[in-house]
């Protein structure tokens, strides 16, 4: 099937690296000594432990419970013993810990109990709990929970299979289109009927020839609508927003959804994953791993969530001297870890074992001479150098307005620099700060209207007290109105039997008359709040008997003197 | 590097500086072999100069000395310096150009990649300014011999009437300025060759061999030197057409002066241009109408510095309206 590709801006072409690790078929990791399962293993969601130490656990039996709307269930990888239940440290460039569950297997790989789900005969929002429960999130490496990204299942035109798999040096995907390309159909099939999507396109970069004509001949046995469709080689052909782009045109707004748009993505890890949740109801409890880079036997496999990397690495052969850390992910956004004793996650795809020679330091950073090559090869179509000054300058203003934010930190900018600037940590930087600041505001924010709402408490309260005693004086007054009314509206000389009553009551009768009559001129036109200030202060005049001198202050020609 | 990208294309400053000067080498073997070998005299000179004021320089700023001078980016302000000023000007006033160029122009706005103006313009224009006799004093193609530029190039004293002719511009500006001419007589002189002045002609060709090898590697995008000349051979075609006997063709505009190495190695100094691609094309083209004006209607015979310069003060507006779309922002309003 052809296909008009649109293509996008940019990119970088550097040496793919794939065939290291290409040609050799996906083997499957022996079992380690210890697996430490990290309870966090889908984007911003920490499974709840459902385990203790000393529990018998059987492969595939759910471990942690999914908490939150992200959250999804985590499951032992094999039959043994928990061993222990605490923090460990994550793969991840901050080597921060998470709750772990620690098993020590027991040899036998003995499975719990598995369900298969049928899709098609179930309604659709258990097939979602379905995934869920079966721990399936996206193998792209962003480990977004599946069952989220398909949605209300409404809207939804295209569903895209990402197996470009763009970065240098990794090839799981490859090697999993190549020998498993029917499940993998399969699962997209699946995908498809969840979200309601008319067509299904695979996008494969066509330097994977083999992989390609794997998924052709997969998908002609299928009834239509599949379309296999290679896409220039190009990183980062395979990001998300850029495949979507070349296979539909539709370009993805930062901050937005593909869903909004008519079009889904999912990887081709993630399909295969999904199908044998359905067909098998078999959890997530392992991956395809890449080991490559500078290791004797480069190669893919299937490897326990859990597994500690050097195990891992160690099925590659012995450490070499000159390899001076290892990556996790490909070279443009991976990170070296922080230690090899971390664990295979369900992100895991690739461990490059790096050495100065694979990997040479970056010269040193050079003054920016704008030469431009970093807008050129910018897949989001920014000015890097622009965002760089800015960020350098800490004008995140600025960086803001050049649409710092639509920045994926490909690191294709930073490739192309001719004067070495770590130009993606610019752009870290500037974003980390700007995160801090909105934090910082909106700290600042809550303590404002805390403050206010105090402000406006206490004026309630004060309002409240003020009607209470404007409620005392009107009885007061009309009492007071009811013994000496009459002797004010003959505008007789006042009484003699009390003279301070009569008093009070004559000014409070100037008082009321002027009132009706002529409001003062600077009191016109006054917000609600200062006009019920002024009236309160009134009420309190007259409740305290100081009218009089208001009035004695009042213009000459108050229609109450003449009363 | 800790963070990613852990991967880096193998480029860098100094590599697009040297391609900058292999670049220029086809335009300095034509004046070499049209005009004289004293060229390379003063291209020496001025590279002493610009490497000494760097180094300099740095040191006072206390920047790393070695990094900054192998980046060869002084280098490639000192040809184009050497390139654009007189064969003959005395020693002194090159490397008075050339330090203009490295101390003012360059190091005092914050030394590689800040500087608004143009260093090569600048201290064209400062110094035709401070030395307008000395800066005007061209010699024709074949005129001197080597060791007569050598002399004048090291301060020999000047028969400057009897050893030089004017620029192909000079000649036509003064002669149309003089009256009771037209363009087509002047272009009879000796001073022109077939397109501008002769012998400079074949350096404008090697400028232009050199330019369209920047293109082919990258160093340059097409938006300058098409903007550039397009502009340049519009409006000199625009009045040619209505007055040929008082304004020049287009091709003669193009072929004489510094129009062929403004084009390729002036207008695109990426420093001090400007850096989107609508922008790059109404930067160059202001530049090419701007030297079109001056060379007409100006005090000074070449207007390529100070239209260059005049651009250069527009490049912050020019390149803040000139934004891209983002990728996915197509139909936000700008």
């Amino acid at each position: 099937m052809t296909m008009r590709l649109s293509g996008f801006h940019g990119g970088i072409e550097p040496d793919a690296h794939k065939h290291e690790s290409s040609g050799a078929p996906i083997v499957p990791a022996p079992l380690p000594a210890r697996l430490v399962v990290p309870l966090r293993q889908s984007a911003r969601a920490v499974a709840e432990c459902l385990v203790a130490p000393g529990q018998q656990v059987l492969k595939g039996e759910r471990i942690g419970a999914p908490e939150g709307v992200l959250g999804t269930a985590v499951h032992a990888p094999t039959s043994g013993t928990v061993i222990e239940v605490a923090e460990y440290p994550m793969p991840h460039p901050s080597g921060l810990s998470t709750l772990s569950v620690v098993i020590e297997p027991d040899g036998e790989e003995r499975w719990t109990a598995l369900h298969p789900f049928d899709w098609r005969a179930r309604p659709r929002n258990e097939a979602l709990a379905h995934l869920r429960d079966c721990g399936i999130v996206g193998l792209g490496g962003a480990t977004f929970p599946s069952h989220v990204k398909l949605g209300t299942g409404t809207g939804i035109e295209v569903l895209i299979l990402n197996g470009a798999e763009c970065e240098p040096w990794i090839t799981c995907d490859d090697r999993l289109m190549r020998e498993r390309a029917a499940d993998i159909l399969a699962g997209a099939q699946i995908l498809r009927e969840l979200i309601g999507a008319g067509r299904l396109v695979v996008g494969i970069e066509d330097n994977k020839p083999e992989a390609i004509e794997a998924m052709h001949a997969a998908a002609a046995g299928l009834d239509g609508g599949v379309a296999v469709v290679p896409v220039p080689a190009r990183y980062p052909a395979g990001g998300e927003k850029q495949l979507i782009r070349t296979l539909t045109g539709i370009e993805i707004p930062y901050g937005r959804l593909g869903g909004e748009f008519g079009v889904q993505c999912f990887n081709v890890a993630t399909a295969h994953a999904v199908y044998r949740a359905m067909a098998f109801g078999e959890p997530m409890v392992s991956r395809v791993v890449t080991l490559t880079g500078n290791v004797d036997r480069p190669g893919n496999v299937e490897a326990l969530i859990g597994t500690p990397i050097e195990d891992l690495l160690a099925l590659a052969g012995p450490r070499r001297a000159d390899t001076d850390r290892v990556l996790m992910g490909g070279p443009m956004m991976g990170f070296a870890l922080p230690s090899l004793t971390v664990p295979v996650l369900k992100a895991t795809n690739c461990l490059i074992a790096a050495s100065p020679r694979l990997f040479p330091p970056a010269p040193p950073e050079q003054a920016c001479i704008r030469c431009g090559a970093c807008a050129r090869a910018c897949p989001a179509e920014l000015q890097p150098f622009e965002l760089y000054w800015f960020a350098r300058s800490k004008n995140f203003g600025k960086a803001q307005e050049y649409h710092l934010f639509d920045c994926i930190e490909c690191g294709c900018c930073a490739y192309v620099c001719p004067a070495h600037i770590p130009l993606v940590d610019y752009y870290r930087f500037a974003k980390s700060e700007i995160w801090a600041r909105e934090r910082d505001k909106s700290a600042a924010d809550q303590a404002r209207e805390r403050f206010e709402f105090r402000n406006w408490r206490q004026e309630r309260e004060k309002e409240e007290k003020a009607a209470k005693l404007a409620a005392k004086a009107a009885e007061t007054r009309a009492r007071l109105a009811a013994e000496g009314g009459e002797a004010v509206a003959a505008d007789a000389p006042p009484a003699a039997e009390d003279p301070k009553k009569a008093l009070i009551a004559a000014a409070l009768a100037r008082a009321k008359a002027q009132q009706a009559a002529a409001a003062p001129k600077n009191t016109e036109g006054l917000s609600a709040g200062t006009q019920a200030e002024i009236d309160e202060i009134e009420r309190r005049r007259r409740a305290l008997g100081l009218a009089e001198t208001a009035d004695g202050t009042a213009a000459p020609d108050t229609p109450a003197r003449d009363a | 590097m800790i963070h990613s990208p852990y991967l880096r294309k193998p480029v860098s400053v100094r590599q697009v500086m040297f391609t900058v000067l292999v670049a220029l080498l086809p335009g300095i073997a034509a004046y070499v072999w049209q005009i004289g070998a004293g060229i390379l005299v003063n291209l020496a000179i001025a590279t002493v100069v610009a490497l000494a004021a760097e180094a300099f320089v740095l040191r006072l700023r206390r920047r790393p000395v070695g990094l900054a001078l192998g980046d060869l980016s002084a280098v490639v302000t000192a040809w184009l310096v050497a390139l654009c000023f007189p064969l003959i000007v005395p020693w002194w006033v090159t490397a008075l150009g050339v330090l203009t160029a490295i101390v003012a122009v360059k190091h005092l706005y914050g030394g590689l990649g800040q500087n608004p103006f143009n260093p090569a313009m600048a201290a064209y224009c400062a110094m035709i300014v401070a030395y307008p006799a000395l800066m005007s004093q061209w010699p024709s193609a074949g005129q001197l011999d080597f060791s007569t530029q050598l002399a004048l190039i090291l301060g020999g004293s000047r028969d400057v009437d009897a050893i030089t002719g004017a620029t192909a511009l000079d000649a036509l500006r003064t002669g149309l300025r003089g009256g009771g001419t037209d363009v087509a007589t002047l272009l009879g002189q000796e001073a022109f060759g077939a397109l501008g002045g002769r012998g400079f002609e074949w350096v404008a060709l090697g400028y232009l061999i050199g330019g369209l090898y920047l293109l082919a590697r990258g160093v340059i995008t097409w938006h300058m030197p098409v903007a550039f000349t397009a502009a340049l051979a519009g409006i000199a075609a625009l009045f040619w057409a209505v007055h040929p006997e008082q304004f020049a063709s287009p091709l003669f505009h193009l072929a004489s002066g510094g129009a062929m190495l403004a084009a390729f190695f002036i207008v695109t100094d990426p420093v001090s241009g400007a850096t989107t691609p609508r922008g790059k094309l109404i930067f160059a083209a202001g530049a090419g109408i701007l030297a079109w004006l001056i060379r007409n209607f100006g005090a000074y015979p070449e207007g390529v510095a100070f239209a260059v310069l005049l651009m250069n003060l527009c490049v912050p507006l020019i390149d803040m309206k000139t934004q891209p779309k983002v990728f996915g922002h197509r139909g936000d309003r700008s």
